[in-house]
């Protein structure tokens, strides 16, 4: 494979998130695969559905200790979901990993008929989700995903942070009794704090206080708000950290509060502008009567750049850098 | 519920009670599927009353057999052969596609009897793929039956379902062609030629079996024997879209044509004539 990835903080940040004791961990796509199989030893009938992705899946161990309990379709999604859905109307509890980019659009049909439609318990791991590519393009990327799966009832969506929100998020997902989208990026991430946190279905984590401005992340643009959240400080700016793994259903609650208690919002998600957490915020801010200056940081309505992931996160915003300059502007009327 | 005890004879005259059904549903409906609801209804008659271990007492069973309509849109035949046999009152009939009613116009889980929420073409092979499989993984000896329709099998999704059910040996399967030759363009041979659909099944690993599609007694012979050990099963059975209703058959506007009143009154009588005429026979 190729050489690693450039690292998508830039010195100042990683510094900073040292500093923070955000220490870096491993990939949450890893931490999938090591927790799925802890999982899958204990109960036999957890499954693993491939589509020659258990290689990028990270599930080669998987595969070697369980083969039973791996099942292999090829490249074809549209069958990887097909029967995971006829598996588990079986009782078994099929996670059916692939890239998120072919996971969600090619099979995008058996995913709302076979598996929420028909209501049984998949559990859909879109893998190497958002821009994790990076230079392979937009073919590869799922910018899309979140937005067609929120229009799709019966589906939880989430998209955990760290590897303790990955791990909780694969433990409770393969005991939920309805269909589940989980969403992990293929770069190492950095662990979003020791401070005791519980993982509870529907609910968002204030990670840090502040009535400045209030980030809203999901996935793997949380820790970057906490790095913008960190070097406001520096400036005098208190501005408040939500962690919001759950993109439905959303804690309204915890994001009203924001959008009360704070002077700004911006959610920064990996993701287009369209149809994602940040469309889903502003409706559910308005719904409740709530005017405030509020931004959507994600990849705009375009081709995205070529680049790696740091390059498209540094590219449109997605920083430490743009997300504190994106708070600076709202708080200062710009 | 194993086999019924019914002669072929009685499964003859359930096919035609089950047309007039059929077609007083959808005039009482005012929609549905005429014409491959009436191609596959022979089919239907018999896997409920021959072959497959299921019934209202065992619906939930894990070792019950499954069926899946990949065909869902000829949903309102399902609904009349499980009516009759008693997986739910047969005056639910009377909401099918009304408001509220868990009656769709196409197959769900809300309705006692149905497996899988179907209707957009190219899902339930894929689906009993992953049923077959369980079974597989469980050692349980429970089969799985689908139905396609022939236009459908243009849906590559099937063909994925098809490799993948070969590749993992699953002679539990069984896949039904309603095979009208029409679709509703028209003939399904000047739409997107499917031919030769016997050699396609087989290239992809498939036991394939042909059968006249509204005969019960070849039917029941067909879909009852054994499996090929290690190969999954197609039954190419030849059907005639529309049948049973002289002015019906193999026209393509049956598709989902709806009778009038009128219709449904000179259908009713042809059906009651063959009906009288295999009495006479029988007697
Ligand atoms: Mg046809």
């Amino acid at each position: 494979m190729s050489a690693p990835a450039p690292s998508v903080f830039s010195p100042t940040a990683a510094r900073l998130a040292e500093k923070l004791g955000l220490a870096l961990g491993q990939p949450n796509l890893d931490v999938f695969a090591d927790t799925l199989l802890e999982l899958a030893r204990a109960n036999p009938d957890i499954l693993a559905l491939t589509s020659d992705s258990r290689g990028s899946g990270k599930l080669a161990p998987f595969g070697q200790a369980l083969p039973r309990q791996l099942v292999e379709v090829g490249i074809a999604e549209q069958n990887l979901v097909g029967m995971a859905a006829g598996l588990a109307a079986c009782g078994k509890k099929p996670f059916a990993v692939s890239p998120a980019s072919f996971l969600t659009t090619r099979a995008l049909e058996q995913i709302k008929n076979d598996v929420c439609y028909s209501d049984v318990p998949v559990v859909l791991v879109g893998i190497s989700a958002g821009t994790s590519y990076g230079a392979l393009g937009s073919t590869h990327h799922s910018l899309h995903d979140l937005a067609v799966l929120r229009a799709i009832p019966n589906l939880s969506i989430v998209v955990p942070a760290d590897n303790w929100e990955t791990r909780e998020a694969v433990r409770w997902a393969a005991t939920a009794r309805q269909p589940v989208y989980l969403r992990f990026g293929k770069a190492p991430t950095r662990h979003l704090g020791t401070a005791e946190r519980r993982f509870e279905p529907g609910q968002a984590t204030v990670l840090r206080e502040g009535a400045d401005a209030a980030f809203i992340g999901t996935g793997e643009t949380v820790v970057h708000c906490l790095l913008a959240a960190g070097a406001l400080a520096a400036e005098g700016r208190e501005c408040r950290v939500i962690s919001m793994p759950w993109v439905k259903p959303l804690d309204e609650e915890t994001l009203v509060s924001a959008g009360r208690e704070c002077e700004a919002v911006i959610v920064a998600e990996e993701h287009s502008v369209h149809g994602g957490l940040g469309e889903a915020c502003a409706s559910a801010l308005m719904r409740a009567g709530i005017r405030v200056p509020f931004r959507i940081a994600a990849i705009p309505d375009e081709e995205t750049v070529t680049g790696s992931q740091a390059d498209i996160f540094r590219h449109y915003g997605l920083t430490m850098e743009g997300l504190s300059q994106a708070a600076r502007e709202l708080l200062e009327g710009l | 519920m194993p086999a019924t005890l019914m002669t072929d004879r009685e499964l003859q005259f359930k096919s035609i009670a089950y047309r007039r059904a059929l077609l007083q549903l959808i005039f009482s409906a005012g929609a549905g599927h005429t014409g491959g609801g009436l191609s596959c209804l022979d089919i239907l008659n018999v896997l409920y009353h021959r072959i497959l271990r299921v019934s209202p007492e065992t619906r939930d069973s894990p070792d019950r057999d499954r069926y899946v309509q990949s065909k869902g849109h000829s949903v309102e035949a399902l609904y009349v052969v499980l009516a009759d046999r008693g997986f739910f009152p047969r005056t639910d009939l009377q909401t099918v596609c009304r408001y509220q009613s868990p009656y769709v116009g196409h197959p769900t889980r809300k309705v006692p009897g149905i497996e899988m929420n179907t209707g957009a073409l190219g899902h339930g092979l894929a689906i009993s793929a992953g049923m077959a499989l369980a079974a597989k993984l469980d050692g349980r000896s429970y089969r799985v039956f689908t139905l396609l329709g022939d236009g459908e099998l243009a849906e590559g999704s099937n063909w994925e379902a098809a490799m993948a059910a070969s590749h993992y040996r699953l002679d539990n399967l069984t896949a039904i062609i309603d095979h009208n030759t029409l679709q509703i363009t028209g003939p399904t041979r000047d739409v997107c030629s499917n031919e030769p659909l016997d050699d396609k099944w087989r290239a992809f690993g498939w036991t394939v079996r042909e059968t006249d599609g509204h005969d019960v007694a070849a039917l029941t012979r067909v879909l009852g024997a054994p499996p090929e050990p290690g190969k999954p099963t197609c039954v190419i059975a030849h059907t005639i879209k529309g049948k049973g209703v002289s002015f019906m058959e193999s026209v393509p506007r049956w598709h989902h044509g709806v009778p009038t009143a009128a219709e449904l009154a000179r259908a009713v009588a042809e059906l009651d004539a063959v009906e009288t005429r295999l009495r006479e026979e029988a007697a």
